[in-house]
C-alpha cells in the first residue's frame, strides 16, 4: 500500500536563527526512515510524467522503487545511469518546476519529494561506499577530447565521454574545479566537499583536470586541435555581470552578485584565515529575484548584516528563484521588497554607497517573457538606507573564446550558437550550458553537456 | 604549483621574481597580466607581466602594499606559488607606432618597461620618462637605458635625475617639437590622469594602463569595472589599456581605495608578526 499522506516528509533543517549566522549546510537531509517513508508515496505511474520533467531523463520511479525496498545503493546506481552529479542535483535543482512539478501526487497535495530522495541516495552512497574501489574496465576508444570549463556542463560532458572510453582533459580557468558550483552556490546550500567528491570521481575515471588554464588566452581552441584533441566541448559558463545602468553603480560597496559570491564562496572571505576581504555591511540591498539573489542575500546575513533586502521589480509569483530558497531566505530574516525597482544609488563624499532610491511598481500586461510587465507607479519614490548593494540581474557571455576562435559564431547576445546536439559552427567544436543559453540552471547545463558528449561519441567513435 | 626561480628586491618595497610557467612565457605579450595566489588562503591578485624568456620563465615586479604582496615579498627562490594564470587582458596595440613617449610612474615603470622594449624592438623611437618619489625607489634604470632613445628619470625631491613630475618632462619633449604618435602612460591613477590632461591640450593620442582591483580576472566577477567614455568597461577582458582621454580617473581612484582599511590591517598584522619575532610584542 502506498503512503497516501498528502504532504512530503519535511526536510530537517538547521534552526533559522542559528543557521543565518553560520555557513554550514541548511538542509540536513532525510534520515533513512524518512527516506523510506517518503519513497512509499510514489505511485510508480506507468506513464512516468516526472521523467519527462527531468532535463537528463532520470528514471525516477525506478530509483524510488529500489528505495522502497531499502536498496539505496541500487537507487544511486539507477540515478547515475542518467545523471553524473546526483548529490549536486538533489540539492540545487528547481524540482518544483521539473520532476516534482509533473508528479501526479502533486495534483491533490504535495508531490513526492523526488529531489530529497535523490539527495538521500547520493549521500547514502557517498557515506557507505568510500572504501569500495570501483571496478573500472573502460575500453579506450582512441578519441581525445578537451572540455573547457569544469562547471556542471563540463563535468557532465567529461564524465559521459570518459565513461565511454575517451581520453578527456578538462581545462579550468580558476584555481579550483567546479565552476558555478564552487564560486557561485554557497557552502550552506551545496557543501564544497560534495562538489570535490564528484570531481574526484571523474579523476578516478581517468579524466585529467588542469586548473589555471584560461582557454582563449593560455591556450586557444585551435591550439587544442594542434595538440591532438579530436573534439572540444565549450562549457565556459555565463560570463560578465549585467548592471542596471543607473547612476551610482560604480560607488564603493556596490558589487555584482558574481563578485560578492566569488569572494565568499571561492575565496572563503568568511573565514579568518582567508586573505580575501569582503565588506561586512550593516544594511544590504540585493537587486534581483533569482537563486543567485537569494544566495547573495543569505550570505550577507551570515556575514553579520542587520537588514538584508531583496529588491525585485515584479511580485513574488514571478520570482525565478527556487521556492525552497525563497522560503529559507524569509525564515532567515531576509526582507522582501517586491514590486520595487532601484533608480539611483547614492553615496557619501568618500564615494561609498549610503542609500538607494527606489520606486514602487505595479504589474501591467504580460510582456515577451509571458510574465506581467512591471510598470512604475507615479510619485512612489522612496529611500532605502544601505551600505552595500549587490546587483543580481543576470550576466552576458564571456568574450574570451569567441574573440580568439575564428569561425565560432555567436548570436546577437554573444551566446555561442549551437544546434540541438551542441554542435557549434566549427567542426568538432561543441558547446553547452550558460555559454550557449545565457544564465540558466545547473541541470540544464548538465543536460547540454550530456547531449554534446553523446553527439561527439556518435560522430567520432568508430 | 609554480616555482620561484629567481628573486631580487629592486628597492626596499619593490620585488622582482621569475616564475616557472612555460605556457604563459610562450604566450604573453606586452600589456598582458597574470593572476596569482601565493598559497591556499591567498587572494587572487593581478600583476602585469614584466618580461618573459619566451620559453619557461615569466618575470613579475610587485610593490609590497597589502596582505598578498607582503606574503609574496617574504617568499624566496625555490618556493612555489599556489596559482599563476594567464596571460590575461588584451596585449598593448603597438603596431605602426614610430615615435612614442612611454611614461612609467613608480612600480608602474615595471609595466612600462615591456611596452618600451616592444616598441624599441620594432624600431620605434622611444622616449622614456620614469618618475619616482626619490633616489632609493628608482628601478630598472639600466634596462630602460638599453632600449630608450632618450631616458628621463624624474624624482619628486630631486635626489636623482631631474626634480619634477613626469608631466614636466613630457611637456618639455612636446614643446621642443618632438612629433609624438602616441603617449603611453603607466603608473598611479593620478599620474595617468594628469598625463592625459596635458596631452589632451596637444591632442596627442594617449593610452593608459588601468590596474583596478580584480578577483577572477577572466571576465566573470565585474569587480574591475571602470567607466570609459561614459560606458562600463571591464579592465580584465576589455583592457587593461584604454584611451586616456575617455577614462573616468576620479571614479577609478575612488574604487581603488575600497579595501584600503584591509591593506592597512594586513600591514600592521605583518609588522606585529615581525615585532614578535624580534621579541618585542606590542
Amino acid at each position: 500500500m502506498p503512503n497516501m499522506s498528502l504532504t512530503k516528509n519535511s526536510m530537517p533543517t538547521q534552526e533559522a536563527n542559528v543557521r543565518n549566522k553560520n555557513f554550514s549546510e541548511v538542509a540536513l537531509g532525510y534520515s533513512e526512515d524518512q527516506a523510506f517513508d517518503e519513497a512509499q508515496r510514489c505511485l510508480n505511474c506507468k506513464n512516468k510524467p516526472c521523467v519527462a520533467g527531468c532535463p537528463v531523463g532520470i528514471d525516477i520511479p525506478a530509483f524510488i522503487e529500489l528505495m522502497k525496498v531499502r536498496d539505496y545503493k541500487g537507487a544511486y546506481g539507477k540515478i547515475t545511469e542518467s545523471s553524473s552529479l546526483p548529490a549536486v542535483c538533489g540539492r540545487v535543482c528547481p524540482q518544483e518546476s521539473q520532476c516534482e512539478g509533473k508528479c501526479v501526487r502533486g495534483i491533490k497535495g504535495e508531490s513526492v519529494g523526488i529531489g530529497r530522495l535523490e539527495r538521500f541516495a547520493a549521500d547514502y552512497y557517498s557515506k557507505t561506499d568510500n572504501n569500495e574501489k570501483k571496478e573500472l574496465s573502460i575500453t579506450k576508444n582512441g578519441i581525445k577530447a578537451a572540455v573547457v570549463g569544469s562547471g556542471p556542463a563540463g563535468l557532465t560532458c567529461a564524465g559521459e565521454l570518459a565513461k565511454n572510453g575517451c581520453e578527456v582533459t578538462v581545462f579550468e580557468a580558476l584555481h579550483k574545479p567546479g565552476g558555478v558550483l564552487v564560486y557561485g552556490i554557497p557552502e550552506f546550500r551545496l557543501p564544497k566537499a560534495v562538489v570535490a567528491k564528484e570531481v574526484d570521481g571523474l579523476r578516478e575515471m581517468g579524466v585529467e583536470i588542469i586548473t589555471n588554464a584560461v582557454i582563449g588566452r593560455t591556450i586557444t581552441v585551435d591550439e587544442l586541435f594542434e595538440q591532438g584533441y579530436n573534439a572540444i566541448f565549450i562549457g565556459s559558463g555565463a560570463g560578465l555581470p549585467n548592471f542596471m545602468k543607473i547612476p551610482g553603480e560604480s560607488l564603493k560597496g556596490v558589487y555584482s552578485a558574481n563578485e560578492y559570491l566569488t569572494r565568499i564562496n571561492l575565496m572563503k572571505a568568511y573565514l579568518d584565515e582567508s586573505d580575501t576581504p569582503a565588506k561586512r555591511a550593516k544594511n544590504v540591498a540585493v537587486v534581483g529575484g533569482g537563486n543567485v539573489a537569494m544566495d547573495a542575500a543569505r550570505c550577507a546575513k551570515r556575514l553579520g548584516a542587520e537588514n538584508v533586502y531583496i529588491v525585485y521589480r515584479r511580485s513574488e509569483t514571478e520570482m525565478p528563484a527556487r521556492l525552497e530558497e525563497v522560503h529559507h531566505a524569509k525564515e532567515e530574516g531576509i526582507i522582501f521588497k517586491t514590486l520595487c525597482n532601484p533608480v539611483e544609488i547614492i553615496g557619501d563624499e568618500s564615494g561609498t554607497v549610503t542609500k538607494m532610491k527606489c520606486v514602487e511598481m505595479t504589474l501591467g500586461e504580460p510582456d515577451a517573457s509571458g510574465r506581467k510587465r512591471p510598470v512604475e507607479k507615479p510619485d512612489s519614490e522612496f529611500i532605502l538606507e544601505c551600505d552595500a548593494v549587490i546587483m543580481s540581474i543576470g550576466t552576458s557571455p564571456n568574450p574570451l573564446i569567441k574573440d580568439t576562435t575564428e569561425g565560432l559564431d555567436t548570436n546577437r547576445w554573444g551566446c555561442i550558437v549551437a544546434d540541438e546536439d551542441g554542435l557549434t559552427t566549427r567542426e568538432n567544436v561543441y558547446a553547452g550550458g550558460d555559454a550557449v543559453t545565457g544564465a540558466a540552471t545547473v541541470i540544464l547545463a548538465m543536460g547540454a553537456g550530456k547531449t554534446a558528449a553523446q553527439a561527439i561519441l556518435k560522430k567520432l567513435k568508430k | 604549483m609554480y616555482k620561484i626561480v629567481y628573486k631580487q628586491m629592486l628597492n626596499p618595497t619593490v620585488g622582482l621574481m621569475k616564475i616557472e610557467a612555460p605556457l604563459i612565457a610562450k604566450k604573453a605579450l606586452p600589456g598582458q597580466f597574470i593572476i596569482l595566489r601565493t598559497d591556499d588562503n591567498g587572494e587572487r591578485i593581478p600583476l602585469t607581466v614584466a618580461e618573459t624568456d619566451k620559453r619557461s620563465l615569466v618575470t613579475i615586479i610587485f610593490q609590497i602594499v597589502g596582505a598578498t604582496t607582503i606574503k609574496l615579498g617574504a617568499m624566496n627562490e625555490g618556493d612555489y606559488l599556489a596559482d599563476f594564470a594567464g596571460p590575461l587582458g588584451r596585449p598593448s596595440h603597438l603596431d605602426g607606432l614610430k615615435n612614442v613617449a612611454v611614461i612609467g610612474g613608480g612600480v608602474g615603470s615595471a609595466i612600462a618597461y615591456p611596452v618600451a622594449k616592444g616598441l624599441h624592438d620594432m624600431g620605434a623611437k622611444v622616449h622614456t620618462i620614469a618618475g619616482f618619489r626619490n633616489k632609493d625607489l628608482v628601478i630598472l634604470e639600466k634596462e630602460f637605458a638599453a632600449i630608450s632613445d632618450e631616458l628621463l628619470i624624474m624624482t619628486d625631491d630631486g635626489s636623482y635625475g631631474q626634480k619634477g613630475l613626469v608631466t614636466d618632462a613630457l611637456k618639455s619633449i612636446i614643446e621642443r617639437g618632438e612629433n609624438l604618435d602616441e603617449v603611453i602612460a603607466i603608473g598611479p591613477l593620478v599620474m595617468m590622469k594628469f598625463v592625459a590632461k596635458l596631452t589632451k591640450e596637444y591632442n596627442i593620442k594617449t593610452t593608459v594602463s588601468m590596474n583596478p582591483i580584480m578577483v577572477d580576472g577572466t571576465g566573470m566577477c565585474g569587480c574591475c569595472r571602470i567607466t570609459v567614455g561614459g560606458k562600463t568597461k571591464f579592465a580584465c577582458v576589455d583592457g587593461p589599456d584604454f584611451d586616456g582621454f575617455e577614462v573616468d580617473f576620479d571614479e577609478a581612484m575612488s574604487r581603488l581605495s575600497e579595501y584600503k582599511g584591509f591593506e592597512e590591517n594586513a600591514r600592521n598584522h605583518a609588522c606585529n608578526l615581525l615585532n614578535m619575532k624580534n621579541g618585542t610584542v606590542n
